[in-house]
């Protein structure tokens, strides 16, 4: 063999095994960003968060919301935590989210993962308050109502709804929460008197649901049904009672030809 | 006549190393003070941010002193800055950097301009205490290289790092990063990041030497390219030099102190240099000291000049 031939295999040979080394090592690292990415679908973010994927890119892991924070709410979950490595969580449990108005912790985010964008704090959505109907004091038919009278959104958030109770004459308080206003704080996670809250926060993704365009909840609208309906004009449930008359979405087959 | 000019020369050679070994006690204190002073802006640092999240240092009033952490951080809630890699990696990631960032980038992007990358890695990064303990206790132990890696591997790490940034969508080194994880699980809480840094202590310890600094980090390699045109750095006088070799026994970075390229510049070229002033402290001959760039060739000409060179 001649000897650039020898030398050219050398390469040949080098450059297959640096490309190995570098894909071996390249797809290690991958499968490690994915697993730490994914890691955890119940930490609750701080006010403003973007959506978790942006989050997860902008966030710069610096603590600057941690130290802004003046009740201790935040934390940085510790690499080997079940959450994405180094990024600021809170449970409510422990210390809810009092709700600054001037958000000092979205204010200190260098890098807008806490995006500026959030101007009222009670437009924040950290997490969705869901109750368990089984352990709440208040469904069970005690006079607890402790969330509602905690919930910085009183009324709004958290409501009460009478109920009578089979034979006995005093009625029932519910409970209810509403996600139009929930903001996610926690405060009523952390003053739920049971052993283990019976109402707790949750990301959104694991408890919301959707009920789709193509449902038409008639008796939600005062306004007359019209022909004109277009996908963009549908507006959730709660808020159809806004409509202006005769915007209301929904095809008007029932009334419509010979019947 | 040669052969008398090398032996004379060897004997020169000799003498110094002789200087080094035979320290007065205040001699050698006095040869740690880089190292000290290394450790004192390390820590400094650190308890400046830590002082801030735990005991609300606050200056001026109501205003967190040094908030954050070596990624980012807000200093007398005035001053921005943020690490260059980690945003560099976020944009890529395919966020877009707010201004704040951006400007605290552009300070400490000039700032280790001025006085060059790798400054980073010996007077600020708390890693380097890891490694620079496991780095000193094995040259006590004396243990032998296991296998060997070459040096500018960390620059295909840290063109990965932004490689992948971009196809993961998430900051790739940041999301690993040892130096990150020791300065914020020092700063907010204690996580599991200390088994990283045992690993990198092993790995240097028994494995390379300065094999993480040296061989593999991201954040020094990319420190190293900024550092290429630092303004501080280590003038080499070859006037007064014996070439008693001391100085590549305790540097880090050997590579950059090659006796042909310093004499060719008169100062230590290469950005990999990290400025820790151990050979500066140690050299007996006083021929390599922490100089300006401007004023390196000046100095050198004139010691030139004054042996008649």
């Amino acid at each position: 063999m001649a000897e650039h031939d020898v030398a050219r295999r050398d390469f040949l040979v080098k450059a297959a095994q640096g490309t190995a080394m570098a894909a071996t090592g390249g797809l290690l690292w991958v499968y490690l960003l994915k697993q730490e990415a994914r890691a955890h679908p119940f930490a609750l973010r701080p006010p403003g968060a973007l959506a978790e994927k942006d989050f997860n890119a902008a966030c710069i892991k610096c603590g600057q919301c941690v130290v802004g924070c003046p009740y201790h709410t935040l934390k940085l979950s510790g690499s080997g935590s079940d959450l994405p490595i180094g990024m600021p969580f809170f449970e409510p449990r422990e210390i809810p989210c009092y709700l600054c108005p001037d958000i000092p912790c979205m204010k200190a985010c260098p890098t807008g993962a806490l995006s500026p964008e959030l101007k009222n704090i009670n437009d924040s959505r950290m997490g969705l308050a869901v109750i368990d109907l089984e352990n709440c004091l208040s469904w069970k038919g005690l006079r607890c109502e402790i969330c509602h009278r905690e919930c910085p959104l009183k009324g709004k958030a958290i409501t009460l709804e009478t109920h009578p109770r089979g034979i006995s004459k005093h009625a029932m308080f519910y409970p209810i929460v509403n996600s139009e206003y929930c903001t996610g704080c926690g405060i009523c996670e952390k003053a739920c008197p049971t052993t283990e809250a019976a109402i707790r926060i949750l990301p959104h993704k694991l408890v919301q649901g959707k009920i789709g365009d193509h449902y038409r909840l008639g008796w939600t609208f005062d306004t007359e049904i019209t022909q004109d309906f277009k996908p963009s004009d549908v507006i959730g449930p709660g808020e159809g009672k806004t409509l202006a008359p005769g915007k209301a979405p929904g095809q008007d087959y029932l009334n419509s030809g010979d019947l | 006549m040669s052969d008398l000019g090398g032996y004379d020369a060897r004997l020169d050679a000799l003498a110094s190393t002789e200087k080094v070994h035979n320290l007065s006690f205040t001699g050698k204190l006095w040869s740690w003070r880089y190292i000290v002073l290394r450790r004192f802006t390390q820590l400094g640092i650190l308890l400046l941010f830590y002082g801030t999240a735990h005991w609300a240092w606050q200056w001026p009033e109501k205003t967190p002193l040094l908030s954050g952490n070596l990624s980012a951080s807000e200093f007398i809630g005035l001053i921005p800055l943020a690490d260059p890699l980690a945003a560099l990696q976020i944009f890529l990631a395919g966020h877009v950097l707010r201004q704040e960032t951006l400007i605290g980038v552009a300070i400490v992007f000039g700032f280790y301009l001025l006085v060059s990358g790798r400054t980073f890695c010996a007077w600020m990064c708390p890693v380097n205490m890891v490694t620079d303990l496991a780095g000193w206790l094995r040259g006590k132990l004396d243990i032998r290289a296991l296998f060997h890696v070459h040096r500018n591997v960390r620059y295909f790490i840290l063109a990965a790092t932004l490689i992948l940034s971009a196809l993961t969508g998430v900051a790739a080194f940041e999301w690993v990063s040892p130096v990150g994880m020791m300065h914020r699980e020092i700063i907010f809480g204690i996580g599991f990041g200390f088994l990283a840094l045992l690993a990198i202590f092993l790995f240097d310890l028994l494995i390379l030497k300065n094999g993480w600094c040296g061989h593999l980090c991201p954040l020094g390699a990319f420190w190293s390219l900024v550092g290429k045109a630092g303004l501080v750095r280590v003038r080499f006088d070859k006037t007064s030099c014996t070439h008693c070799g001391e100085c590549a026994k305790v540097c880090p970075e050997p590579q950059v102190l090659n006796l042909k390229k310093l004499e060719e510049r008169g100062l230590v070229f290469s950005g990999e240099c990290s400025n820790c002033g151990r050979c500066t402290a140690l050299c007996p001959e006083g021929s390599l000291a922490f100089d300006l760039r401007p004023l390196i060739r000046q100095h050198n000409a004139r010691a030139a000049g004054s042996t008649g060179h």
